[in-house]
């Protein structure tokens, strides 16, 4: 059948199985806007570029499809670059359709020309530059099937204007993509699989790794069971967070640079490491010379890059882990390793809580403390998303997660910003949970635009903005290892419940802990968007630290006085 | 034993817009210096041959390789480093030649097996295939006579056995042939 190119575009999208998109219109792609008014593909304007690649990102974590976001040529497509490098780094996957100038302009500087395939090169698993309306469905195609297969990431389809105005004989071609250069990790040999089995029945005191691969594979149900019968305790990383039950007797909890001293401690004894879908990031493991000096290690990784990168491995399996776990299972031995769990115990006995007890409840409110009544307030069944900086921290330390896909927040890349959209694009994913959208007040402005996209598009999520009146995580750094020198770190802000009420919204302002329930419990009432701004103390600090480059097992600890009584 | 050395890598790859880009950028993120990177056809239609040369220990060869491998037009990846095999470099090189001392020159090259391929009144092209060293040593015979300009074609290379070097992907990867819609 005769469509054009922006037609085809929608037709894709819509056989992709995309149900809605985030997106911003301008010059170059006018064509998909107005063929978008022929389909059924939701459409959702955002505030600002980044908004909608951050949107696509969280939709697509949430949920573990490809998330979309649309924008125009130049300012419109640089504006996503953030959210496409957040999306890289954390391997989730997003196709972004780009209006691009016509072809005959390419490289002449015409109006709002940016060689965004240039630009995105590096943080893009892969992008097109489509030039001709034939070319749009399989550039397409290829794009939803490279994003989320393999190592899932981002993919861009720059489309030029022309392009998008042709028209072309557009048939649904089902027949399987055909890359052939592009592939996926065979199932594992016998013989690794002999191997690893080894390594795990003779250990003693092993530790395993859990990353976000673990929540990318699926493999939640596999690790449980894998965990349970061979009884070793996991670690896990930021982004694996929710991937194991927090609640279950063998989490440890995070590890690395605010991972609980235990968890640190477990893996600098270990005598065997199996790192499931991890990459070893420098956060995670300290002073590489020093990183778990005892122990072998086992790396399961989709992404033969990953293997000895950061960490040497004696035993590299480049496969799915879902598949090796499942693998592994019938030959791993029921195994007792009560000596080595006590010991953890004993290590936990000594520091567990030992943070947020030192807290006095003296009427100031602590971010620590909104974290743990929210997670209470909410059964732990939140879908949280968390923003940069230390409120991104207690989150992780103080609000336990069960259930996979259940935490987003930007990992490998960071950004500040990425909460408030990302709990929207959430939102799409899973219209059942409750969306708590948590971020500082540094990091909320960066994005507070879209409270003008909630308002509009009628969406409802929670925010809690955790105002410390600082760039808290950087003030840290500076209380620490800057002689408290504050530079550029205090930060005056607008009136967030004000703000909200402007954009039409509702939301309340805690200021003691005794208050907290009554504004959960008026965000969850409220069928709108809901903002509670916490105003929480200004100089705490979160604990434990291991300093950046420093032995794992070498961290700062919370002082027994409470943060107000020091300075 | 990790020591960093001269490797030669040869990679099938898509013959198709930007896929240099996307090679030479992997190289230029990572900080690794290319010293020589030849492009051109293959007997398969569609398929480039790259030979690239550049400085790593074996832990970073590997990593380079599965990278490589990361690049969705990257067919196949080989380092022939440790593979005995064949390698050429063709060079042209301009040399200032008098009468008088133009039997002179015919005389180095021929030790060289090189060949003139071009002769003025007062220069002569030399054209020489070889190894590195090989070329080199030339030069610096040629280089009293006065050298004008020189060409370095960059170095291919290739296995000596009979096996060939399949376009396609190595065992223990698969290309991809899935089914599309989610
Ligand atoms: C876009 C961006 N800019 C700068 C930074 C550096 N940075 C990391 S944490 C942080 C402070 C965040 O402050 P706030 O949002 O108030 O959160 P808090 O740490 O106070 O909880 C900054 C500036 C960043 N991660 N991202
Ligand atoms: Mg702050």
């Amino acid at each position: 059948m005769q469509r054009t190119g922006a037609q085809v575009i929608w037709e894709v999208l819509a056989r992709e199985g995309v149900e809605v998109c985030f997106g911003y219109p301008g010059g170059a792609i006018m064509p998909a806007y107005d063929a978008l008014l022929e389909y059924e593909v939701r459409h959702v304007l955002v505030r600002h570029e980044q908004g909608a690649a951050h949107m696509a990102d969280g939709y697509a974590r949430a949920s573990g499809k490809v998330g979309v976001a649309v924008a125009t040529s130049g300012p419109g497509a640089l504006n996503l670059v953030t959210g496409i490098a957040t999306a890289m780094m954390d391997s989730s996957p997003i196709v972004c359709v780009t209006g691009q100038v016509a072809a005959s302009l390419l490289g002449t500087d015409g109006f709002q020309e940016t060689d965004l395939t240039g630009v995105t090169l590096p943080i893009t698993k892969h992008n097109y530059l489509v030039t001709t309306a034939d070319e749009i469905a399989p550039a397409l195609r290829e794009a939803f099937y490279i994003a989320r297969s393999g190592r899932p990431g981002p993919v861009v389809v720059d489309i030029t204007k022309d392009a998008q105005q042709a028209s072309t004989d557009f048939e649904w071609d089902d027949r399987p993509v055909e890359l052939p250069g592009y592939r996926v990790p065979t199932p594992v040999l016998p013989a690794t699989l002999t191997r690893a089995l080894e390594l795990i029945h003779g250990a003693k005191r092993p530790v395993i790794l859990a990353g976000h691969g673990v929540i990318e594979s699926g493999a939640s149900a596999e690790l449980v069971r894998f965990a349970e019968t061979a009884q070793i305790p996991v670690a896990i990383t930021l982004l694996g967070l929710s991937g194991f039950p927090a609640s279950h007797p063998l989490s440890l909890g995070m590890m690395g640079m605010h991972g609980e001293a235990w968890v640190n401690t477990a893996i600098q004894e270990a005598d065997l490491l199996l790192a499931f879908g991890m990459r070893f990031d420098d956060r995670v493991t300290g002073k590489l010379a020093t990183y778990a000096p005892h122990a072998r290690k086992i790396h399961i990784d989709i992404d033969a890059s990953e293997i000895n990168k950061n960490v040497k491995v004696d035993l590299p399996i480049v496969s799915d882990l879902r598949q090796t776990l499942l693998a592994l299972q019938p030959q791993l031995e029921r195994q007792e390793r009560g000596e080595w769990l006590a010991r953890i115990a004993s290590l936990k006995g000594e520091t567990a809580v030992r943070d947020i007890q030192a807290l006095p409840d003296d009427g100031h409110l602590y971010a620590a403390h909104v974290m743990h009544d929210l997670w209470r307030l909410t059964e732990g069944k939140a879908l949280v998303v968390t923003d940069v900086g230390q409120h991104q921290m207690w989150e992780a330390q103080y609000y336990k997660h069960d259930y996979p896909r259940k935490l987003l927040t930007s990992g490998g890349l960071g950004t500040m910003g990425f909460a408030l959209p990302a709990a929207i694009g959430a939102r799409f994913a899973q219209p059942q949970d409750e969306v708590w959208a948590i971020a500082g007040d540094g990091g909320f402005q960066m994005t507070a635009a879209e409270l003008a996209t909630c308002a509009q598009e009628q969406i409802k999520i929670n925010i809690a903005v955790i105002n410390n009146g600082y760039l808290g995580m950087v003030r840290q750094w500076q209380e620490f290892f800057y002689d408290r020198r504050y530079s550029a770190t205090p930060m005056k802000s607008p009136d967030f419940v004000k703000l909200a009420e402007a954009h039409g919204l509702q939301g309340t302002v805690v200021t003691r802990r005794d208050q907290v329930a009554a504004a959960v419990e008026a965000a969850r009432k409220e069928p709108g968007t809901f903002l509670v701004e916490f105003r929480v103390e200004k100089e705490d600090s979160v604990y434990p630290m291991v300093p950046a480059g420093a032995d794992l097992d070498k961290m700062i600890r919370r002082p027994h006085r409470s943060p107000t009584s020091e300075v | 034993m990790d020591r960093a050395i001269s490797r030669t890598f040869i990679a099938y790859v898509e013959d198709k817009p930007g896929v240099l880009n996307r090679v030479v950028s992997l190289f230029r993120r990572r900080g690794y210096n290319i010293e020589s990177l030849t492009v051109g056809r293959t007997h398969e239609p569609g398929v480039s041959r790259l030979t690239m040369i550049t400085t790593a220990d074996e832990d970073t060869a590997r990593r380079l390789e599965a990278n490589l491998y990361k690049l969705v037009n990257v067919l196949r990846v080989r380092d022939l480093t440790a593979i005995p095999s064949v390698s050429r470099d063709l060079a042209l090189i301009k040399v200032k030649a008098s009468a008088a001392e133009r039997a002179e020159i015919l005389e180095i090259t021929k030790v060289f097996r090189a060949r003139v391929v071009d002769i003025a009144t007062d220069a002569l092209i030399v054209e020489i295939t070889g190894e590195q060293d090989k070329i080199d040593g030339l030069v610096a015979l040629l280089k009293p006579f006065g050298i004008l300009e020189m060409v370095n074609s960059g170095m291919v290379a290739m296995t000596r056995s009979a096996e060939a070097a399949p376009v396609e992907p190595p065992s223990g990867t698969r290309p991809q042939r899935a089914s599309s819609a989610a």
